[in-house]
């Protein structure tokens, strides 16, 4: 009788997707909820907890560190999106160019980077933009005569090696991107183009990148999410979640520090929320202007 | 004529310029591993290619000496293993559910799937780290596991592809008297095989390289992965960098030799979310 029942029809699609259930509730909405609730708590690991209101969200906002992480964590967002897409497909369209030679190796090589883990990047970076003389950013600024750059010690520069280390590692990754979203793009449009006489450069505004529209709003929904949600990578340039006058925290570090390092678990959800809000309102905002909603079926 | 080589040759050296700045932080950490850690630490990490201090050193000690890399490795591999496997299996069957059968809550459900998408994984940390807690789950491959073992974009990938699958198939083999489970086991999965391949080795880069939650739940030396592993030579009281890039520059291997040999794999697994816009 049993098997009869789970064996019908009707009852074997709910088998079958029962386990994305069992894991969306287990381990997203009871997660979400109770970090939602937590940010009204102040709430400590094995302990009781207090109902504490809105408390956790106006300390929030008059607390100079995380408004400092939320800072840290939009400008490392918008410098990786300035960088991040057009100069990706630039180089995807170069590259898918008839005239170019060693398309395949070139491709490959571009994409070592994001073979690596953050870890071991992190680390080859850190020692990169080392404050020696003789570390590698520095021994080439000294080909120039530029004295030694303490990189990890001031604002702009920590912020120049944090960001090239994202370019370094996703640039290969996001123009593999606009490479398949380029295969879509029928010959025939190009050659019609040019029996119209349209130079190169039109027929790049007037064809490719109206029809790059689709990789491109993907391109930016996930580096949105990767920027303000960046971590590991302050982590392993300053070597830990602190670096000096917090020029390397994030808000994810900033939940970590108070969640994980400090215990206070409801103060850190309340960062939580917050971060999963900014996500949210600039995602989808993005996705509402560039009329991705009117398109869904 | 003339025109065109004159283009082939601005783009080959554009191109070779990038790839010369892409491979720089390669060669050097290739070269370090060869420089004694001290060197390292008083000149920093740099192009030198002074055969007068370097040595296999390093590379004998990663071998011989003793310390807990390999153990690292071995967990990385068998939990990369392990989270693949299941990931894949979970996926591919909650992905047939969703392609092949019209129920109800079906669009809801996808949704969720979608959501899941867009959520930071990072803002679950904390709830996720005392339901670890509560249950009792610290230190352990399951805290690690389980909480990704129904994907989302394994999910949406997997869809994709099964929507190609003609659906007289799955007719055809309610003719033949097999049952739903039966056709899912013997008719699709053996069709589903290639997108196999692709979200293997997404999956299996992403399971290699995790870095955060691994690092949160495991707390114990012979429990550690390779990232966590190395990033523990890292200390505040001074790091360990005989072994930390000798260590970093061997664990790229592995990775670098499935790729050279799945190139096509690889690019259709992390492009594949990108296709369908």
């Amino acid at each position: 009788m049993i098997k009869k029942f789970l064996y019908s029809q009707k009852v074997a699609p709910y088998v079958f997707v029962l386990p994305f259930i069992l894991v969306f509730l287990v381990f997203w909405v009871l997660p979400l909820g109770s970090s939602f609730g937590m940010s009204f708590q102040k709430i400590q690991l094995g302990q009781e907890a207090d109902w504490i209101g809105l408390a956790n969200y106006e300390k929030l906002m008059g607390d100079g560190i995380f408004l400092k992480a939320v800072m840290n964590s939009a400008i490392y967002m918008l410098l990786t999106l300035l960088i991040l897409i057009p100069f990706p497909m630039l180089f995807a369209v170069l590259i898918n160019n008839k005239f170019m030679w060693g398309r395949e190796f070139f491709k490959s090589s571009f994409f070592f980077p994001a073979l690596t883990s953050v870890v071991v990047a992190g680390t080859i970076f850190r020692l990169m933009f080392g404050e020696m003389e003789g570390s590698l950013i520095n021994s080439i600024l000294g080909w120039f005569g530029v004295d030694p750059v303490k990189f990890l010690k001031g604002q702009v520069t920590g912020f120049i090696a944090l960001v090239a280390l994202a370019t370094w590692r996703w640039t290969g990754v996001n123009m593999l991107y606009f490479l398949s979203g380029l295969k879509n793009i029928p010959d025939d449009y190009y050659e019609a183009a040019s029996i119209d006489g349209a130079s190169a450069f039109q027929k790049f505004t007037k064809i490719t990148m109206p029809l790059l529209k689709p990789t491109t709003i993907y391109v930016l929904t996930i580096s949105i999410y990767a920027g303000l949600a960046m971590f590991i990578e302050s982590m392993m340039l300053w070597n830990g979640n602190n670096s000096p006058k917090n020029i390397g925290l994030t808000i994810v570090g900033y939940l970590y520090r108070q969640g994980i390092e400090k215990n206070n678990l409801g103060y850190a959800a309340a960062v939580g929320i917050v971060l999963l809000a900014i996500t949210m309102i600039i995602n989808l905002t993005q996705l509402k202007l560039s009329g991705m909603f009117k398109k869904e079926d | 004529m003339r025109r065109e080589t004159l283009i082939k040759v601005i783009l080959l050296i554009l191109f070779s310029a990038l790839c010369f700045l892409i491979l720089v932080p390669f060669y050097a950490v290739t070269i370090a591993s060869f420089k004694p850690g001290e060197d390292l630490i008083r000149y920093g990490l740099n192009l030198k290619f002074d055969l007068s201090v370097m040595n296999l050193d390093n590379f004998t000690y990663l071998f011989t000496g003793n310390h807990s890399y390999f153990m690292w490795f071995f967990n990385s591999l068998l939990l990369t293993v392990v989270q693949v496997t299941l990931t894949l299996l979970v996926s591919a069957t909650v992905a047939y559910g969703f392609a092949a059968y019209d129920f109800i809550g079906k669009n809801f459900l996808f949704i969720c799937v979608l959501l899941i998408m867009m959520v930071p994984f990072e803002i679950l940390l904390l709830p996720l780290y005392s339901l670890t807690y509560n249950l009792g789950l610290m230190n352990s491959y399951s805290a690690i596991v389980l909480p990704g073992i129904a994907s989302a974009a394994t999910i949406f990938f997997f869809r994709q592809y099964l929507r190609g699958i003609p659906k007289e198939m799955i007719a055809a083999g309610r003719v033949d008297g097999a049952t739903e489970y039966g056709i899912y086991v013997r008719l699709i999965l053996p069709v589903m095989k290639p997108s196999f391949a692709a979200m293997a080795i997404l999956n299996g880069m992403n399971s290699w390289n995790n870095f955060l939650w691994p690092f949160m739940v495991l707390s114990d030396d012979s429990k550690y992965t390779l990232p966590i592993g190395l990033k523990t030579l890292l200390t505040p009281y001074g790091n360990n960098y005989d072994l930390l890039i000798v260590g970093s520059f061997f664990s790229i291997i592995p990775i670098f030799i499935l790729f050279m040999g799945f190139q096509k794999y690889f690019i259709d697994g992390m492009t594949a979310g990108a296709v369908k816009g």
